[in-house]
């Protein structure tokens, strides 16, 4: 029953924060290279679920399975250990700090001795590599952070994530409130990673037309469960656009009929 | 170079149209320059005062004078470079100007009750360290704001001063050699000021404990995020300047040589975070520099001692202080505007 190249699985996950249940059964898989869409309403439970695989929150009943074992994620540094890398939206990148040191923020490079001295030499000529690598296009890794476009932060953000060997990768609306050629930026990054297929992603999104860009699967949670699991090639926008507008109208319906 | 890479240039912001190379190193210089721009303003603003003072009094280059002008700058400058460093990580130290009149009485009762002086000096520096981790332990771990804090802590240590010593000052005692290289001799004290500002700026520009210190300051979330120790970097740091605070009293004990209950206090405190920030070093953490600081320092120094010799008055000093201090302030966050609108 499991796929041999399968990376990450949730099995009946529930969460339940008091009162308030959060997710009520998600079962959510990821094989390696892929790029899952997950959509959902605000409320649906991605934050929730992003977090419960990123080791943030614990399920309160259910599995998870990390390359087909049994897991129980700790911490977010058990997960990160694991290659489980997050992207928030605060992208968690430091305004004053110029790229490579942002690219390398807590696993400087750094020459022996106690005062741990910066190499940016070595920083600064391993992050232009590895941005170049990427395709991650900036104008130069010495400018401040603060300078750089919303699109080109994000981008820096999964390309540190990237650096630091992720194997599965959670982007949490990576381009929201972008335009059009800043989300550009970021989808080409995501191609990029997935024609190297060394990492899967899953992409919080609500841009349809970018979910059929770069997603190979798209999943649909809706109050705390997953409702829709297709291939992309499988389903088509008016499909989706249907279901979430069907969702709308009935909790419409709901309130009014209150 | 990222920019070689064909895809997606249009979404470069490619201002000036020139070649990667040319325009990599544009980049850079126009950085190196708005970063140290803020340093250079306050030193050419330090210059311009060294001219016109010299010009009204004639002695303001005078050997004699410029031993005065240590004086009023080298510890306020000490003080300043720990200042920096908390500032920097986004917190504040109010108590450092208490701790600096305690640390000399520590050294001298451990010297009086036996223990030979450089042991009683790093005695009254661990104890001002205790007094930095008092600080932090409050800030970092019970979570009152650091003003709140070290607020509190300025009174309990003037207190406890005031207390042990009964109010009256004593004389240090030690060898005038020592007395000299602690500090009495103009030269020791300069020393002392520009080697701890150089060592300082190094740390807070290229280790990593300085990295973390900016991180911290500048977004504490996300370097906590990325598994940056916040609040043991700010322990680090509050530690650091307490100490600081210490040693320039220390000093300032054996230049004046006398250890004085009363001595250093708000106003020494006031200066140095007035030195920070004229210096270029922001209140609400992420940014600032030590030499910065020290120019500030110096620039305060030199308009303290231009006005004792030109006969002004202390009142009109301070309203020419407090006037420098706000326009520094509006023309700063004025160059930042500037800069946000001609970068991002």
């Amino acid at each position: 029953m499991v796929e041999s190249n399968e990376v990450i699985r949730a099995e009946h996950v529930s969460k339940s924060f008091g009162h308030v249940t959060a997710l009520t059964d998600v079962s959510i898989r990821l094989r390696g290279g892929e790029v899952l869409g997950l959509l959902g309403d605000n409320g649906a439970g991605k934050s929730t679920l992003m977090k419960i695989l990123t080791g943030f929150h614990r399920p309160t009943t259910g599995q998870l399975y990390f390359r087909g074992e049994p897991v129980e994620l700790k911490s977010v540094s058990h997960a990160r250990a694991l290659g489980i890398e997050a992207v928030y939206q605060d992208l968690a990148l430091v305004n004053e700090l110029n790229v490579y040191r942002n690219m390398f923020l807590q696993r400087e490079i750094v020459r022996g001795g106690p005062m741990h001295i910066l190499d940016d030499k070595a920083m600064r000529r391993t992050a232009m590599e590895h941005l170049e690598n990427m395709g991650v296009n900036i104008p130069s890794v010495d400018v401040e952070i603060a300078r750089l476009s919303g699109g080109q932060r994000q981008a820096i953000a999964v390309a540190r994530s990237v650096y630091q060997d992720a194997k599965v990768l959670l982007l949490d609306e990576p381009t929201a409130a972008m335009g059009a050629k800043e989300s550009a930026l970021i989808l080409d990054v995501i191609h990029r990673l997935k024609e190297k297929g060394e990492v899967c992603i899953i992409i919080i999104a609500h841009n349809y037309a970018q979910i059929f860009d770069v997603c190979d699967r798209v999943n649909l949670l809706q109050n705390g469960r997953i409702t829709f699991d297709k291939e992309t090639s499988e389903t088509s926008v008016q499909e989706l656009t249907d279901l979430v507008v069907n969702e709308y109208r009935s909790a419409r319906q709901a309130v009014q009929q209150h | 170079m990222p920019n070689d890479s064909p895809s997606m240039s249009a979404s470069t912001p490619n201002r000036t149209g020139a070649g990667t190379g040319r325009r990599h190193s544009a980049w850079r210089r126009l950085g190196l320059f708005v970063l140290r721009w803020r340093e250079a303003s306050i030193l050419i603003a330090g210059v311009l005062l060294v001219i016109y003072f010299q010009i009204t009094t004639h002695v303001f280059l005078s050997s004699d004078n410029i031993g005065t002008l240590v004086q009023y700058t080298a510890t306020t400058a000490i003080i300043a470079a720990g200042e920096v460093m908390v500032l920097v990580c986004g917190e504040l130290d109010l108590s450092v100007g208490m701790v600096y009149a305690l640390s000399p009485f520590i050294m001298h009762f451990a010297h009086e009750a036996g223990v030979p002086l450089i042991p009683a000096i790093i005695l009254g520096l661990a104890v001002a360290g205790v007094v930095g981790a008092i600080n932090a332990f409050i800030t970092v771990i019970l979570e009152v704001p650091s003003f709140v804090t070290t607020l509190g802590m300025l009174f309990l240590v003037n207190g406890f001063t005031l207390t042990v010593s009964g109010g009256f000052p004593v004389q240090p005692q030690a060898s005038d050699a020592m007395t000299n290289a602690l500090g009495a001799s103009p030269v020791a004290e300069i020393i002392w000021a520009v080697a701890i500002v150089l060592i300082l700026q190094f740390v807070l520009s290229k280790t990593r404990w300085g990295l973390h210190t900016i991180a911290t300051g500048g977004n504490p979330l996300g370097a906590a995020e990325v598994g940056i120790k916040v609040g043991w970097i700010k322990a680090r740091n509050f530690v650091l300047c307490s100490m600081l605070g210490g040693l320039a009293g220390t000093i300032d004990a054996f230049r004046i040589g006398s250890i004085d209950p009363l001595a250093g206090g708000t106003q020494i405190m006031f200066a140095a975070i007035a030195s920070a920030v004229i210096g270029g070093t922001l209140l609400t953490g992420g940014l600032g520099t030590i030499v910065g600081a020290f120019f500030g320092a110096l620039v305060l120094g030199i308009l303290q001692d231009g006005f004792t010799l030109s006969g002004v008055s202390a009142y009109t000093f301070d309203m020419i202080l407090g006037g420098a201090i706000l326009v520094t302030m509006v023309v700063n966050i004025r160059l930042t505007r500037l800069r946000e609108l001609g970068g991002g």
